[in-house]
Formats: structure tokens, C-alpha cells, sequence
């Protein structure tokens, strides 16, 4: 394993040490230990490797990810895995707003609880929350999974587009446009597979969520909804 | 029988015929106006400047003889790789999406050619104008609509979009009739859907944010990208501050003439303030924080001729965007499509329903009927041919006033027409030495 000293050896370093690795590198483990908060921690990495976070980090850290796992031994501060492309973000606790904003792919999983908009605008990411999330989370979101073993804040979903949100605690109510829909065998294998990605399958059962999607009501102007807007 | 004289019908200013139609209009389709362009109004802009020239107490260069240089380097702040453009005179955003893909090429021919930049737009990063464009700035717009790291590491400097001149404060929008296979591909979304892009950033909200979020795009692309700031004309001398504070490179400003491919008229005709009046005001924050010309400032909005870009950068700017000029140069509301304008219920100059894909030039289209009308290579020909000559126009000016690069300019070279420009330009009414809201000489 290799281990890096963020305080030591500074956030240009670690990011410039982390882009240089390549797909056929051999030193595919790493730790970043003293995070400290810090920003932009191991931001546009692009090879496999498996980056392990060893504390709390501050704002979007794995942003923009490509392929890389990154783990957060702590919290992660706003926009944490912002704008994903694929491969995997954990998190042992909890995120702060903006989590998995406009994520076009890959996995994020949050052990504890997420704060606003998480996964706003997002765009094929799947997401996986063990606790709650909070308001406004899924604004706008375009496409991919929402899972949520615990309950919603207000205004899920607003102007939702075809993203697949899975709750299984309460809503606190609905955004514009966003209703329960009937859940079906392929949903229910769907979610099987996300919880078994997420690291929950031990903590819930497909059965025990609700699904809710677009109504899809808002897709083209129409100004007898003008209230909706 | 003598006549008696009879009072002749008298239309009211305030309930005007083009007020009255658009009040039956709303009656009858229920929604409001939504088209492309920026503001219509006649406001103060640089028609209302002149310039003074030489004579005896400031002596001219000659002209074709005496170098007046046009460069100018953009970037320089943090940028490992700053930009350096022949010309100052560079192409605004405008998305793939409310342009063709042949009208995106034609802009990054006609840029590289004159050796300037152009810009992408909400949705994503082309082919079509990567390859084309030697320099290319890539948006980073709230929507993220094809956002990806790869290309930000292709582009050779990255643009944080807040706001627009035609409407500070606004979102985007692009209606479902310009939805195809592709624009719905790079977005994400579902074809032929209404796209709205967000007037906020899904992931910072104010400008100690901003700044955490230029260190992650540069962190990102290894420190080498210029980051640009575009705002809308709104309170240009908070905003330029601010975007300073968040730790820009370049500060790209846009008036209310500036254009969008689609909005409410009601926005962009009541929404900000004319680029006349934004400069000044940027200019005064950047040289209060001591970086004027540390961090450069693009001045867009009604640039249309080499005057205007003299003037803007007399103002203080150190570079400017043109969009709807270039439109035109390619071909936009061409006198030679009358007979289609007709049939869309308008005429050359005035077409700007660009959001329902039915432009006869195939420029704001994304129909291939249309779009393959338009030469892309002919295109970039006369933008190339156009921005020379605005270049020329801009040296043609500058050499008269003594200058050996246009960044020589300045505002004491010039003088106002009206009373209003004299106050916004902050430069002295013509004839007198009066700058209105300033007490004593300027």
C-alpha cells in the first residue's frame, strides 16, 4: 500500500501523483491519512485504483471520478463525488449537501445520512444512502438510482426527469411533478442489486421500499401548469 | 360648405400597436413570448461615443505603415497555459444544441483562421468544433449537460458560467421541437422534451463556494487552464470583485444585448443593463483590487463593428465576444431567405425564433434538411473575413488616436454624444469637459 500525508505533502501533489497513474499501474492501493478537511481531495482520478481516505474530507472530494474506488474513513463535506463518471465512493459517514450532484455513472454510497440535494441534476449515477436524506434532494434528476434506506426531506424529486428514486423510511412530501409509482419485478431486481452494492443488503429488503418517478407532467411547457413551476 | 376641422386619430404611447398585439397574443395562446436574441430597446451603447484622434496636442500613427499590435493574452493570473490570441476579438457561447453542428464547425474555422478563440455552450463539448478550434473554451454551466473530465482536459481554458446579459438571474432553456437523437444523447434526456437548464449551480451557491470550485477544476486539469467567470450585466462591480475573490483568471462581462438562444422577451427586454454601462463599473472594481489587466476582462453585448471594440477596450476591456454578429456573418437573417422569413410570419433582420429549429439559413436548427443548407467552410470563411475586418476597423481607430496596440487605448480618448452615454461611459459629453455624476474636471 502507499501511503500519502496530505498535511505533509500537499493537495497538488497528491492529485498530480494520483492523475499519473495508469491503467496498467502496479501501486493500485493507496491511504491519505491527515485529510484534515480538505478540499478537493482526489479529484479526477482516472485509473482503478482503490484510494482510501483516512478521516473527514471537505468539499468535493472524488469529484469527477473515473473508475478509481475511493473510500472516506469519516464525513464527506459538500458536492462529494460531484459529476462521477463511474467506479465507487464510500462513505462511512455522512455527506453533505450536493452529494452525487450531476453523477453521470458509477456508485456512491453513503453509510449515513445525506444533507440536501443529494443527487441533484443527476445523470446515471446510482446512489445508495443507509440513513436520511435531505430537502430537495433528486432536483432535476436526469437518469440512474436513488436508493434510500431511511426517509426523505421535503420536495423529493422536483421537476424529476426519468431518474428511479427507492425510499423505504417516509417522504416529507413530494416536488413538482414527482409521484409513487407502481413498483414491478424488474424494480424489485434492480434494487436488489443496488443494495447488494451498497453494502445494505444486510439492512433492508427490496420489498420494504416505495418507488416513485416522473409524472412527467412538466415535459413540455404548458401554461395551465404554470402554478407547478 | 366649409369643412370642420376634425381631430386626427391619435395612437396612445403607452398602449402602442406593438404593445396591443402582444396584449391579444398573450390573450390567445396563454404563454408568454419566448425567442432568441438580445434586447431591442435603443439604449445607450457605443454609437453614442466618438472618438477624438489626433492633432496637435496627441500625434497620430500612420496608417498600413506604423505597427498598431492586436494581440493579447488571456489567462495570465493563474493559468500554467495562459492563452495568447492574434486578435481580441473572440466568439462567445453558443451551445450545440441552439446551433447546428455545421454552424459549430463554421465558428471554430472562422475563429482559428483569424487566430482567436470560440467557446462551447450548454451541452457539451462537439467534434465538430474541438477539431475545429484551435483554442477552444469549454463552459461549465449549471445545467452539466455533457460535462465530463476528459473534456475538460481538452479544452484549452474553462468558462464558469453564472449569468448572461439577456438574462441575469435565468436558466436556459431549449424546447423540445430542437431535441434530436444527438442534442438528447449529450444531455441525457429524453428526446423531444422541453430542456430547462438550472440558473443556479448544483453545487455551489455563493462565492467563497466558487472558489472551492475553480480549486477543484484546477486541481483537475493540472493548473493549467485559464478559468474564466462570465457574468450577466446585473451589478458588474460586485460581481467582477467577487469573481476576483473566487480566484478567476479572466472576467468575461455581458450586457444586455448580448444574446440567448432562447428566452421570455420579458426577461431580456427588463433584465440587466446595457453593456455601455457595465464596463465602467468593472473596470473600477478591477483597478480598486489593483488587477485591472491581472485578470482580464471580455467585454460581450452588441459588439459589432472594429468601433466597438475600441471602444469597449478604451472603456478598459482587454478583449471582447461577439454571437450574434457572428450569426450574421454566417448567414442569420440573410435578406436572401426573405421569401422563407415570410412564410415564418417574419423578415431578414427581425427572425428570432431561433428556439423552433425552423431557421432557413440552418444555423439555430437542428433539422438536417436545414442544417446541410449551410457551408461550414464558407461559413468560417466569412467569419474569418469579418473578424479581420473588424480588427483592421479597431487598429484603423487606434493608430488615429496615437496608439501602437489596441490595449493602448483609454477612456480619454474618447467623448459622449448624449448626456446619458457621457454618465455611464464616465467619459465627458462631447464639446465640454462634463462627465454627469462626477463633480469637477474629469
Amino acid at each position: 500500500m502507499q501511503s500519502f500525508d496530505l498535511t505533509a505533502q500537499g493537495l497538488r501533489a497528491l492529485n498530480s501523483t494520483l492523475h499519473g497513474l495508469k491503467e496498467q499501474t502496479n501501486e493500485t492501493v493507496w491511504e491519505i491519512v491527515n485529510p484534515k478537511g480538505a478540499h478537493a481531495i482526489a479529484v479526477g482520478l482516472d485509473a482503478p485504483i482503490d484510494v482510501t481516505v483516512r478521516g473527514s474530507t471537505g468539499y468535493y472530494c472524488a469529484g469527477m471520478n473515473k473508475q478509481a474506488t475511493v473510500r472516506i474513513k469519516g464525513s464527506a463535506g459538500p458536492g462529494v463525488a460531484e459529476n462521477m463518471m463511474s467506479g465507487t465512493v464510500i462513505i462511512d459517514g455522512d455527506a453533505s449537501q450536493y452529494a452525487g450532484a450531476t453523477g453521470r455513472g458509477g456508485l456512491l454510497v453513503v453509510k449515513g445520512n445525506a444533507a440536501s440535494r443529494c443527487g441533484i441534476s443527476m445523470k446515471g449515477i446510482d446512489i445508495v444512502v443507509h440513513g436520511n436524506i435531505g430537502h430537495m434532494s433528486c432536483f432535476m434528476a436526469q437518469s440512474g438510482n436513488m436508493v434510500v434506506l431511511g426517509d426523505a426531506g421535503d420536495a423529493l424529486g422536483d421537476s424529476l426527469y426519468e431518474a428511479r428514486l427507492f425510499v423505504r423510511g417516509s417522504v416529507k412530501s413530494l416536488g413538482a411533478d414527482c409521484i409513487e409509482k407502481e413498483m414491478r419485478p424488474e424494480h424489485l431486481e434492480l434494487l436488489a442489486d443496488l443494495l447488494k452494492r451498497g453494502e445494505a443488503d444486510h439492512l433492508a429488503k427490496p420489498e420494504e421500499f416505495k418507488r416513485y418517478g416522473s409524472a412527467r407532467k412538466l415535459y413540455n411547457f404548458n401554461v395551465d401548469n404554470a402554478s407547478a413551476y | 360648405m366649409t369643412d370642420i376641422p376634425q381631430t386626427p386619430p391619435k395612437q396612445s404611447w403607452t398602449y402602442s400597436n406593438d404593445v396591443n398585439a402582444e396584449i391579444r397574443r398573450a390573450a390567445a395562446t396563454g404563454i408568454y413570448d419566448i425567442r432568441g436574441g438580445g434586447s431591442k430597446r435603443r439604449l445607450p451603447h457605443f454609437d453614442d461615443l466618438l472618438f477624438l484622434g489626433a492633432s496637435i496636442s496627441r500625434y497620430p500613427l500612420e496608417g498600413y505603415r506604423e505597427k498598431c499590435a492586436t494581440d493579447v493574452w488571456l489567462g495570465t493570473r493563474f493559468a500554467k497555459n495562459p492563452i495568447h490570441l492574434e486578435t481580441p476579438i473572440t466568439i462567445a457561447g453558443m451551445s450545440f444544441g441552439a446551433l447546428s453542428g455545421p454552424a459549430k464547425e463554421a465558428l471554430g474555422r472562422g475563429a482559428s483562421a483569424a487566430g482567436t478563440s470560440t467557446t462551447t455552450g450548454d451541452g457539451g463539448m462537439t467534434e465538430e468544433e474541438r477539431g475545429h478550434s484551435k483554442t477552444l473554451v469549454y463552459q461549465y454551466l449549471p445545467s452539466r449537460y455533457g460535462m465530463n473530465p476528459d473534456d475538460l482536459r481538452r479544452a484549452d481554458a474553462i468558462e464558469v458560467v453564472v449569468g448572461q446579459g439577456a438574462k441575469p438571474g435565468g436558466g436556459g432553456m431549449l424546447l423540445g421541437q430542437k431535441i434530436s437523437d444527438r442534442v438528447a444523447n449529450m444531455r441525457n434526456l429524453p428526446k423531444g422534451i422541453d430542456q430547462r437548464s438550472a440558473c443556479r449551480h448544483p453545487d455551489w451557491t455563493g462565492p467563497d463556494d466558487l472558489e472551492i470550485k475553480i480549486l477543484e477544476l484546477r486541481e483537475i486539469t493540472n493548473w493549467e487552464k485559464p478559468i474564466y467567470i462570465k457574468i450577466g450585466g446585473a451589478r458588474p462591480y460586485y460581481d467582477t470583485a467577487l469573481a476576483v475573490k473566487a480566484g478567476a483568471d479572466v472576467v468575461v462581462l455581458d450586457g444586455m444585448q448580448g444574446g440567448t438562444a432562447a428566452t421570455q422577451d420579458v426577461f431580456i427586454e427588463n433584465v440587466g443593463m446595457p453593456t455601455l454601462a457595465c464596463i465602467p463599473q468593472a473596470v473600477k472594481a478591477l483597478q480598486d483590487l489593483g488587477m485591472h489587466r491581472k485578470v482580464q476582462l471580455i467585454v460581450s453585448g452588441g459588439i459589432r463593428t472594429g468601433a466597438d471594440v475600441a471602444k469597449a477596450m478604451a472603456l478598459g476591456a482587454d478583449a471582447v465576444a461577439i454571437g450574434t454578429a457572428a450569426l450574421v456573418a454566417l448567414g442569420d437573417n440573410d435578406p436572401i431567405h426573405e421569401a422563407e422569413y415570410r412564410k415564418l410570419g417574419t423578415t431578414a433582420g427581425a427572425y428570432d425564433d431561433w428556439h423552433e429549429g425552423k431557421d432557413p439559413a440552418g444555423i439555430t436548427t437542428q433539422d438536417p434538411a436545414l442544417f446541410n443548407r449551410f457551408d461550414p467552410i464558407l461559413g468560417g470563411r466569412r467569419l474569418k473575413n469579418y473578424l479581420k475586418v473588424m480588427t483592421l476597423e479597431a487598429q484603423t481607430i487606434a493608430r488615429a488616436c496615437g496608439k501602437s496596440h489596441l490595449h493602448n487605448l483609454e477612456p480619454e480618448d474618447l467623448c459622449a454624444l448624449t448626456v446619458e452615454a457621457a454618465a455611464m461611459a464616465g467619459v465627458p459629453l462631447a464639446g465640454t469637459d462634463w462627465v454627469p455624476g462626477r463633480t469637477g474636471r474629469y
